[in-house]
Formats: structure tokens, C-alpha cells, sequence
């Protein structure tokens, strides 16, 4: 089944064309990469994906809803989770609080229930800071609980971001280059703990630098550059493509 | 996080014990209308501390509980509970319709948007003469009773007001314990974050800056049915940034800080009689000293003692 | 018609009033995304300072206007060390609150200094009112347009034409890149706020004989100037000026067939109406938000 579909997306920043019409499918269960060079338009696709900017023209389906125009929350309330390159920790609250935050679209009490903390809230959060404690406990995040996410070490930050990220129990998970700044021994445990999620069964789409990485895990692989999807196949196929080792070598290493 | 019941516990005694053994009725007094201060710079806090947002109008949505439920006691003799409630409905109303343009953007156009309102408000307040008075004050508005019982010694109204002040503060520590609270902090530290988790960021930026407006409403029309006589100057601006300092010098970042910087406020022009004109003066420089050298307000200050004492015993 | 070119011209004279702060909103804003609430402040300050030279000390008009202009932004670079450069780590809603803290000194210290009373000031010609198609027209209003025409093409060629207003430019667009093409990014936020302080030092000073000058003026022309800046779109200075302008007549046309009473009035709906139909302003060239 898809679970995302995409087509013709566009979208230019005043002059600049970011996205010039692409197209991307991910289907369910999977974990599909999206690669490309520096400035091919990654991180601009999640972003319209994701809802977090708006986007020029195009569609985009989310578990058969056209979710293109839709606002950033709704599209989350509907299972879309996502990560951020530049990280987006609540710095000032705890890890606990972090992981809790994401956790929101499982909780419904109003204004008011919350002001007279009705038993149904304090039921709700319970429930909340319960289902954080586990997430926290499988990324090892535990001995953080109540450390503030802005004092950490930027791994541990990438991690609360994730364990925030899957509180929202997605149907689909978009990672934007989760391995950056991360060790070598980190990165290996965060592909093993990526391969986890899919048999889990929670569908993955990344952006991702590492080839190693992308390559070790994926199952589909998507190459944009300058605003275009060049190629998708297996990873195997795409490392021998000719198209992607120029995009990402340049011309002379290419033809040599 | 249980500590702040205990402290809602010991407030809650001390509003109980004060007013009986306060000399006079004089004190009292003021401790009743630091109560309404504390009210009004609660809901205030909120929107500061938790939704990031400031308001520049607020005296202005102060005046409009007061003005509304006063004129309906005073002009057309309805009960006070009943003008009461439509007063704060109304301010509600009125918040709303300036919050939903201003905060769907990004950036502070509510802080300019609620200046022009304030503005706007005390022009009306001046100029409606018919119905406030004009710059001489409405005058005949209705005090607060229950049958033949009058809340109208300062010592009775001053328990009305502190019990609501207990209410709010019971209120708030409870919302922002809840999935409301998790959302406004969200979003507080990241809009952007906090609407990839499903929050609604201008809902929840919108429902706590109409419920502090509601409680400014609220410390309006305890001020009216006490004082029974209202004139505009009040409500004007100076208030509105009075208690935008309350709750700096009090600490942004926490609800006590609005019972803090509301009672240190209060009591100052008692301190300082010569003021006056230098009330202005104070004012801002307290703001901008306390944003430079002491950016967590005092709640912090007694934080940062706690800690020291704490670490060193 | 007689009247109605008298409301035009009166709401055109306050409308470069208004353009001319919210082009110091802007300024401030490009340079650290800051809504400057004291640049009420600055305009008042202007009106003083020129009472003070021109009234008191007894300084030619002219060169007064000119001091007051300079004198403005020696109190906008003043106003960057001694408030925004503080606070700014601290985040953007403590340096708002810081300039609501300096809003507040200023105007008190004004009241301090110069009392509670509106001071006059001399127009800079003091000729009769002279007639116009009908109408009569006071001869200051001339002068607050001419100078301002005159401001606007020094600004516009400074903008347009020179290294140092592209520079500034620049870094509003994009400071990290500024910062590696080797612009003094620091200076150049110094520079902005010594413009936002001398153009609204100017319209203080341009206005003083018109409204007189009062400690207490500048809320509500920060109010004006700040819709000025939104009718443009914020951040716009073009859009500021005719922002500015519009108002100005639109108040004029207000206060002269309606009522003068709830003039003031007419600012506060027109931001409303602004931000809830076209947020990003009615004169807009497509400018990316900040995010």
C-alpha cells in the first residue's frame, strides 16, 4: 500500500526554483531515502511534506487523504511525524517533557477539563508520561529523564528528537539527515535502531548524507538534484547509475 | 511540581489570616487591591510566560469588565452576577476578535495590536459619555451582596477577592499541568516543532490569551462593585504596563511570579510616597534592570538562594 | 472642494509623519527582526530636541533641523548598546519587552525634563496661511513635504545607489552570507539604528509646529507608524512610505467628514483589517518571511 504520494511538487524561494515538479512514493513498511547534493531541494521537500512551509503547486496524499494545503498539525494528527536537520528540542523543557510533547495527538481534554484537572487529564498524562518513560528507555535516553534537552550533547539532542518524533506513534516517519553530527559508532546504532522501527512496522522516509547508512537500510532510494528527481531504484541499482555518480562526483570523474 | 499546591495551600492561609489581623482598614484595603492586581497579572503571566505572547492593552480589557458590568448595574439595575458574567463574555468576545488575526502570524503583532486596542478603549471609556460617563467617571454602579448580606466593608470583599485569586491560581497551576500546558510551552520554544506534533498553535495561543483577558475582565468588575465610582484613568496605558512590569520584576517564567511582582508593585507607591511623577520612571527602568541583570524575575532569585543554601549545607 | 484638498493636505502632512516612523520600524526590524516599541519615543524626542535648539537656545530653524535629525541618531545607536545589544541573547520576546521598558524611561524622563505641558515651536517659515484652489494652507505643511521629499530621495539614493545602503541591504537579506562576502555586519546594524533614529528624530521635529510638542506624543505615533509599516508590508520601505501616506489622507478625510473624536481610531482598524486580510501588507514585492 501507499502511504505517501506526492506529484508535480513545485516550489521557488522569490526567483530561485527549489522544487521543479516531483514526484515521490513511498510505500508502506519501507524505508525509502531520499538523496541528493547540497541545494538539490531535500530538505525543501520535507518541508512541504511535512507542512511546515507552503508549497507552490502540486499534490500530495497522506494514507488516501489530499493533505497537500492542509496545515503542518493536522497532517501530524493524522500520523505524519517528522525530525529536523537543524534539530527543533524544546531546549527549555525536559527530556521527559520533550517526548511527552510529541505524544499530544493521543490526548483530547479542552481547556477548561485541564483548568479543573478533571481525573479524565490527569488520566491522559499519566498515560502520556508512562508511554515517554518507554521510549526513553529503548533510545536510552532514561538517565536524561529530567535534564533539560538544551544542556545535552547534541547526539543525545538527536535522540530526544526521534524519541519525540515516534510518541506521535506515526504511520510514517520523516527523518531529515538524522546522522549528521553523529559519531561513526553512532550512526551504526542509529541504522540498527532505524531497521528496528521498520519491523515495527513504521514506514520511514529519509533524507540522509551518510551513503553508508542510506545504503545499508534503505529500501528504495530516491536521487533529486537541482530541483528534479534524476533517478529512483534499489540501492543497488543507484550506485551503478551513471546519472547519480555525476550529480554527485561532477562530469570529469563520471566519464573517467 | 507538588510544591505548587503546597504554596497555593499556604497562600490560600495567609489571604485567610491577613485581613483579620491587619490594623486597620486602611491595610486592608491595599491587600485587597493587590489581590485584583495579582488576578490581572496572572492571566497576564500565562500569555508571557507560556504562549510568548504580550499584551500592551491589557488595562484595557481590565477597563471593559469594569466598565461593562458597572453601566449594566448602574445604568439599568441588573443584579451583579448576571452583568458580571456578560461583562467578561464580551471582554472574551472583543480579546478574541483581535487575537485571531494577530496570532495566526508569526512574530508579536498581538503586542502592537493590543497597544492600539488599549488606545482605543480608553478613548471610548472618555468619549462614550452616555453610558461611561465620560472623563468624569460613572458613578452609582452596585455593590456586590448576597441578599441582604453586603460585601461592602473591606474586609468582606477583600475575602471575595482573594478566594478568586486562589481559584485562578489553582486553575492555571492545574492547566498548565495538563495536555494544554505541554502544548503552549511547545510552542513557546518552537512553533515550528510544536505544529509537526499535531499542536495547533494559534488555537492554543489564542485560547490563553482570551482566558487572560477573561481574568483581566474579572479583576475590572471586582475593582467596579467595590470602588462603585470608575473614571478612565484607571484603565489607561501606565496600567497596562504596569503590569507588563509586574510580571518581569515577578519572573516570567513561572506563575508566582505574577503574585510576586503584583504584591512588590502594589505595595511600592505605599512605600514611596513622593513618586508620583517619577512612578513612570521607576517603572522602566525596573523593566529593563530586571531584564539585564535578573532575567528570571524574583521567583528566580529565590531559586537561584534555594539552590545556593541547598548546595551548601 | 476647497475642504476636501484642506483634508488632503492635512492627512498628507501627518502621512509623512507616519511614513517616516514606519520606515524606522523597518529599519530596526531588517536589522535584528525587532519591533522597536520606543520608536514613538524617538519621534517625540525629535519634537523636543527641537524645541530645546530652536525655542530655548534660540538655534536658526534650519540648523536646529539638522541637529535633531543627527541628535536622533546619536539616541537610536545609544538605544542599540544600551537596550537591543544586552538583551538580544536572551531572545526576541526579552528585547520586546526591553523596548516597552525604554519606551517607558523615555517618556518619563521627557515628562521629567521638559514637564507635562505641550511646548510650541516656531514653523520654520512663519508666513500666513496661503491659499490653495480654495483651500487655506498652513505653510508648514509645505515645508514637512518638502523636507520629507527631500529626506526620501537622500534615502532612496543611499539604498539604491551606494555601497554602504546596499551593504545594509544585505545584511538584512541574508547576514550569514554578508558576514562571509566580509561586511561588517555589526556595523551595519549600528548604522540602521543611527537612520530609524534620525528619521523618526526628523518627523518629530518635522511635526512640532504642527501638533506641538508633548512628552507623552509618542504612543500613538508609534501606533501610526507601526500600521504604516504593516499597509506596506513589514519590512518594506517603499511600502512604509506609501503606507504612511494613505493613512495619513485616510485619517484626514476621517476626521474632517466624520468625527474627530474617534480619528485615532482609524489607525487600530486599519492594522486589524491589515493583518487579518493581507498579513503580508498591501504593497508587497514578494518578500520571503522571516522564519
Amino acid at each position: 500500500m501507499v502511504v505517501l504520494e506526492a506529484s508535480d511538487v513545485r516550489k521557488s524561494f522569490g526567483g530561485v526554483k527549489a522544487l521543479k515538479g516531483v514526484d515521490v512514493t513511498v510505500q508502506e513498511g519501507t524505508i525509502t531515502a531520499l538523496i541528493g547534493p547540497n541545494g538539490s531541494g531535500k530538505t525543501t521537500l520535507f518541508n512541504l511534506l511535512s507542512g511546515v512551509l507552503p508549497m507552490d503547486r502540486g499534490q500530495i496524499t497522506f494514507l488516501g487523504h489530499e493533505i497537500g494545503h492542509w496545515p503542518a498539525h493536522k497532517r501530524a494528527a493524522l500520523g505524519m511525524a517528522r525530525t529536523f536537520q537543524n534539530l527543533q528540542i524544546f531546549q527549555e523543557m525536559t527530556v521527559l517533557e520533550n517526548i511527552m510533547a510529541g505524544g499530544f495527538r493521543h490526548t483530547t481534554s479542552g481547556f477548561l477539563a485541564g483548568g479543573f484537572s478533571l481525573p479524565r487529564v490527569r488520566g491522559e498524562m499519566k498515560s502520556l508520561r508512562e508511554k515517554a518513560m518507554v521510549l526513553a528507555s529503548d533510545l536510552d535516553l532514561t538517565p536524561y529523564l529530567h535534564k533539560h534537552a538544551g544542556e545535552l550533547p547534541f547526539g543525545i539532542q538527536r535522540k530526544v528528537e526521534i524519541a519525540r518524533a515516534l510518541a506521535l506513534e506515526p504511520r510514517l516517519l520523516l527523518l531529515d539527515e538524522p546522522a549528521a553530527g553523529l559519531t561513526t559508532k553512532e550512526t551504526l546504532a542509529l541504522g540498527r535502531f532505524i531497521h528496528g522501527l521498520k519491523e515495527k512496522g513504521i514506514t520511514v522516509f529519509l533524507v540522509e548524507h551518510d551513503m553508508d547508512l542510506v545504503m545499508g537500510i534503505s529500501d528504495w532510494v530516491i536521487v533529486l538534484n537541482f530541483g528534479q528527481k534524476i533517478y529512483e531504484g534499489t540501492p543497488l541499482a543507484v550506485k551503478r547509475e551513471r546519472a547519480v555518480i555525476k550529480a554527485y562526483l561532477g562530469e570529469r570523474r563520471a566519464k573517467g | 511540581m507538588k510544591g505548587d499546591y503546597l504554596i497555593l495551600l499556604l497562600l490560600a492561609l495567609v489571604a485567610f489570616i491577613l485581613p483579620l489581623i491587619l490594623p486597620g482598614d486602611y491595610y486592608v484595603e491595599v491587600f485587597l487591591f493587590m489581590g485584583i492586581n495579582v488576578l490581572v497579572a496572572l492571566g497576564l503571566s500565562l500569555l508571557m510566560g507560556y504562549a510568548g505572547q504580550i499584551s500592551l492593552g491589557h488595562a484595557g480589557f481590565y477597563g471593559l469588565g469594569a466598565y461593562i458590568s458597572g453601566a449594566l448595574t448602574a445604568h439599568l439595575g441588573w443584579p451583579v452576577p448576571l452583568a458580571a458574567t456578560v461583562a467578561i463574555l464580551a471582554t472574551a468576545l472583543v480579546a478574541a476578535a483581535v487575537g485571531w488575526p494577530t496570532l495566526r502570524l508569526k512574530g508579536h503583532y498581538l503586542a502592537m495590536a493590543t497597544l492600539g486596542l488599549g488606545i482605543i478603549l480608553y478613548i471610548l471609556f472618555v468619549q462614550l459619555r452616555g453610558v461611561t460617563g465620560g472623563a468624569s467617571g460613572l458613578s452609582g454602579i452596585q455593590p456586590v451582596h448576597v441578599g441582604h448580606y453586603y460585601l461592602d466593608t473591606p474586609r468582606r470583599y477583600c475575602y471575595l477577592v482573594w478566594s478568586l485569586v486562589v481559584l485562578a491560581f489553582f486553575f492555571s497551576i492545574n492547566l498548565v499541568r495538563s495536555r494544554t500546558g505541554l502544548a503552549l510551552k511547545a510552542l513557546h520554544y518552537s512553533e515550528v516543532a510544536a505544529a509537526t506534533l499535531g499542536i495547533d498553535v494559534a488555537r492554543y495561543k489564542l485560547q490563553v490569551f482570551v482566558f487572560s483577558c477573561v481574568l483581566a475582565a474579572l479583576g475590572g468588575v471586582l475593582y467596579a462593585h467595590y470602588i462603585t465610582f470608575i473614571s478612565p484613568e484607571t484603565f489607561g496605558f501606565m496600567y497596562s504596563i504596569k503590569l507588563v512590569v509586574m510580571i518581569v520584576l515577578g519572573g516570567m517564567y513561572s506563575l508566582w511570579g505574577a503574585l510576586l511582582g503584583g504584591a512588590f508593585l502594589s505595595l511600592l507607591p505605599e512605600v514611596l510616597h513622593r513618586l508620583e511623577d517619577m512612578e513612570v520612571v521607576v517603572h522602566g527602568l525596573i523593566l529593563l534592570l530586571v531584564l539585564i541583570f535578573l532575567p528570571g524575575g524574583l521567583v528566580g532569585l529565590i531559586q537561584k538562594i534555594g539552590e545556593r543554601i541547598r548546595g551548601s549545607s | 472642494m476647497a475642504q476636501l484638498i484642506q483634508y488632503i493636505f492635512a492627512g498628507l502632512t501627518m502621512g509623512v509623519i507616519y511614513a517616516l516612523t514606519g520606515v524606522g520600524f523597518n529599519l530596526i526590524y531588517n536589522a535584528t527582526g525587532v519591533i522597536n516599541f520606543a520608536q514613538g519615543e524617538f519621534v517625540m524626542l525629535g519634537a523636543m530636541f527641537l524645541y530645546t535648539l530652536q525655542e530655548v537656545l534660540q538655534w536658526p530653524p534650519l540648523l536646529s533641523l539638522l541637529l535633531v535629525f543627527l541628535l536622533g541618531g546619536v539616541v537610536g545607536v545609544v538605544f542599540e548598546y544600551t537596550v537591543v545589544k544586552p538583551l538580544v541573547r536572551l531572545g526576541v520576546i526579552t528585547v520586546i519587552i526591553g523596548t516597552i521598558g525604554a519606551s517607558v524611561v523615555l517618556k518619563g524622563g521627557a515628562m521629567l525634563v521638559w514637564g507635562k505641558n505641550a511646548l510650541a515651536v516656531e514653523p520654520l517659515i512663519s508666513e500666513k496661511p496661503m491659499a490653495f484652489l480654495g483651500a487655506s494652507l498652513n505653510t508648514q505643511v509645505l515645508v514637512v513635504l518638502a523636507v520629507t521629499a527631500l529626506a526620501v530621495a537622500v534615502f532612496w539614493y543611499f539604498f539604491g545607489f551606494t555601497i554602504l545602503g546596499k551593504a545594509i541591504q544585505a545584511c538584512s537579506v541574508n547576514p550569514l552570507a554578508a558576514r562571509l562576502t566580509g561586511i561588517p555586519v555589526e556595523r551595519m546594524i549600528t548604522l540602521s539604528f543611527f537612520l530609524s533614529g534620525a528619521f523618526s528624530a526628523l518627523a518629530g521635529g518635522l511635526i512640532a509646529p504642527i501638533t506641538l510638542a508633548e512628552y507623552d506624543m509618542g504612543t500613538m505615533l508609534a501606533l501610526k507608524g507601526f500600521c504604516a509599516a504593516i499597509i506596506g508590508g513589514l519590512g518594506n520601505n517603499p511600502g512604509a512610505m506609501i503606507g504612511g501616506l494613505l493613512l495619513g489622507v485616510m485619517e484626514g478625510l476621517s476626521a474632517g467628514y466624520l468625527s474627530s473624536g474617534y480619528k485615532d481610531a482609524l489607525a487600530f482598524l486599519v492594522l486589524i483589517l491589515v493583518l487579518f486580510w493581507r498579513p503580508e501588507g498591501l504593497i508587497t514585492r514578494g518578500k520571503g518571511e522571516r522564519v
